[in-house]
């Protein structure tokens, strides 16, 4: 289970929500910063050019356009890599977008280590932190292109800022053609009892896989997608530790800011257990083929089922 | 009215609002006066000629959008919207004070008929291309207006909107910018000059007007000269004096950040009567 499923990339499901998005409705624009071929906004480009803005490489002036079409009563979506939307153009989502609550879906590729060959400059393990921290952002991190495109195509209905990152390599494809997304709604995906694994984006196949090889040595795991981490189901989360009473993140982002800390910030307000945390250290990206990445970065199934032994050798 | 008693209408318009800049930074102890000063006839013939638009109908689709994009300088804007009526001059006394609606930036989501929230420099100009830009595609008739200083124009996203505005061709965008030539450091020539300004927005491809940002007659003309530009934004660049107005503020580089004491206040508004 996992691993061997079909695969495909999140990032393919942008361009496709976004053409159906614009068959649907007419007050969707899309605006890239000379990156359509690589985040696919190029099939909405093609289908409706008259509502695809292309802005160069200038992602300060893309947010700025982005929040005054959406200040007019459109729905603006805007590409680039997750580096640069969100780092580069930080303080114009910020203060022209999040502050003011404007229409605007951020939905960048190219999220995390993944990236493979390009290197630190381009694997962006922040992004997740600095759209979480901001408030009115709603934050999603999609685990395959079937929730990536319910999630993006949701995303038009719901008001105001959100951020969806997307990933350049093919991940398994979990969720089927008819997945619907609930924004906010943590999803159980593996009942258990001993540990609680939870887990987003490329890394929820790897949770699953890890959760079978867990099985197998009699540790029930429950397998819970946290796909949105803002706002966070803080109910579905502190129950499922309740019951456990152990917990493992697993996410393709630096350790501070992610799913780690929104996971271990509630647990510590509302039901303290041992947390073991599959994530990036506090390092930068190198360069490197996307399966020696993840080994050198600690992100395997093998990773996840060591940090669940852990966590439950952990507990008092 | 015929011309005469347009500009003197204008000129009452103008003497007003800095009255109320005067004492409603005064009253919040704190504020940009100076900015506010300089800009003061720009918005005068913006909100009571030039554009279309109803203070009693803030959202009317039609309206043409005024842009602060130097957001430090609301005091002008807050005293346009409250003379222009868009929300009672009570609010006027609030000013940077906790429960305003007239917050130390601009906050649209907190005062009718501000635009869009400002205050981070550099950012009003692309928000002002996203308006005209949504209104072509709508194919919407209304202009967009976006004042712009001069020190801001040091922040690269300008430039980067100057290059947006040229390339879709977006004739229903004028900036002007209130070229007052002090910022917080001293003088924008000395701290990092602009110059040679028209000549930068017209190598971007921009219809460029150079006026006097005080001569009433003057704002007026290019106003309506920019209308007509087709193919091309317009940038009115409006030299200007920082503190206008106020003869002790005037060129006078503190007064960008200081209020008037309460005695300042009043000789200020014994010059402004």
């Amino acid at each position: 289970m996992g691993e061997d499923r079909p695969m495909k990339a999140t990032r393919e499901a942008y361009g496709n929500a976004l053409v159906e998005l614009g068959r649907e409705r007419e007050d969707i624009v899309v605006l890239e910063a000379d990156l359509a071929k690589s985040t696919y906004s190029i099939k909405f480009k093609e289908a409706f050019p008259e509502r695809f803005i292309e802005c160069g490489v200038a992602e300060a002036n893309m947010m700025g356009v982005a929040a005054g079409l959406a200040a007019s009563g459109m729905i603006a979506y805007t590409g680039s890599f997750a580096i640069f939307a969100t780092g580069r153009a930080f303080e114009q989502v910020r203060n022209t977008i999040a502050y003011a609550a404007l229409n605007v879906k951020i939905c960048p590729s190219h999220g995390g280590i993944t990236v493979g060959e390009d290197g630190g400059s381009h694997q962006s393990i922040e992004d997740v932190a600095l759209m979480r921290v901001l408030p009115n952002m709603k934050v999603v991190v999609p685990a395959d292109y079937c929730q990536a495109k319910a999630a993006i195509k949701a995303a038009a209905d719901i008001e105001g800022p959100i951020f969806i990152r997307t990933g350049r390599s093919k991940v398994p494809q979990i969720f089927s053609e008819d997945y619907h997304f609930e924004l906010g709604k943590a999803h159980l995906l593996k009942e258990g009892k001993d540990v609680t694994i939870f887990a987003n984006g490329i890394m929820l196949a790897k949770a699953l896989s890890a959760a079978e090889t867990l099985s197998k040595e009699g540790i029930l795991a429950e397998v819970i997608n946290i796909h949105t981490l803002k706002p966070l189901d803080e109910e579905a989360i502190i129950a499922s530790l309740k019951k456990t009473g152990a917990a493992v993140t697993a996410e393709e982002h630096s350790v501070i800011g992610g799913l780690a800390s929104a996971i271990a910030e509630l647990s510590a307000k509302r039901a303290p257990v041992p947390i073991e945390m599959v994530a990036v250290g506090d390092l930068f990206g190198t360069s490197g083929g996307e399966a020696e990445l993840l080994e050198y970065f600690h992100l395997t199934e093998k990773d996840i089922v060591e940090a669940a032994k852990e966590a439950i050798s952990r507990e008092a | 009215m015929n011309r005469e008693e347009l500009e003197s209408y204008l000129k009452a318009k103008a003497c007003k609002i800095r009255a109320d800049i005067i004492e409603m930074t005064c009253l919040a102890a704190s504020g940009h006066p100076g900015g506010s000063l300089s800009a003061a006839d720009v918005l005068a013939v913006l909100y009571f000629h030039h554009m279309r638009h109803d203070p009693k109908n803030p959202k009317w689709e039609g309206r043409d959008r005024f842009v602060l994009s130097k957001g430090h300088a609301c005091p002008v804007l807050y005293a346009a919207l409250a003379e222009a009526g868009y929300f009672d001059r009570e609010h006027l006394k609030t000013l940077r004070k906790l429960g305003s609606i007239l917050q130390g930036h601009p906050d649209m989501r907190k005062a009718p008929g501000v635009e869009i929230s400002s205050g981070s420099l550099g950012q009003g100009l692309a928000v002002a291309c996203g308006m005209a830009k949504a209104a072509k595609i709508k194919e919407e008739s209304h202009r967009v207006f976006v004042m712009i200083g001069d020190g801001e124009s040091q922040e690269g996203e300008i430039w980067e909107s100057a290059m947006f505005a040229a390339h879709y061709e977006l004739d229903n965008l004028v900036a002007i910018t209130d070229y007052n030539n002090l910022q917080i450091d001293g003088f924008v020539s000395e701290v990092m000059e602009v110059q040679p300004l028209a000549e930068k927005w017209r190598a971007f491809s921009w219809h460029v007007i150079e006026i006097d940002g005080h001569d009433i007659g003057q704002i007026i003309d290019a106003l309506e000269a920019a209308d007509q530009v087709k193919g091309k934004p317009t940038m009115i660049v409006a030299n200007t004096t920082k503190g206008k107005g106020v003869s002790f503020m005037e060129g006078v580089c503190d007064y960008h950040g200081k209020a008037p004491t309460k005695d300042e206040m009043e000789r200020a508004l014994s010059e402004l009567k």
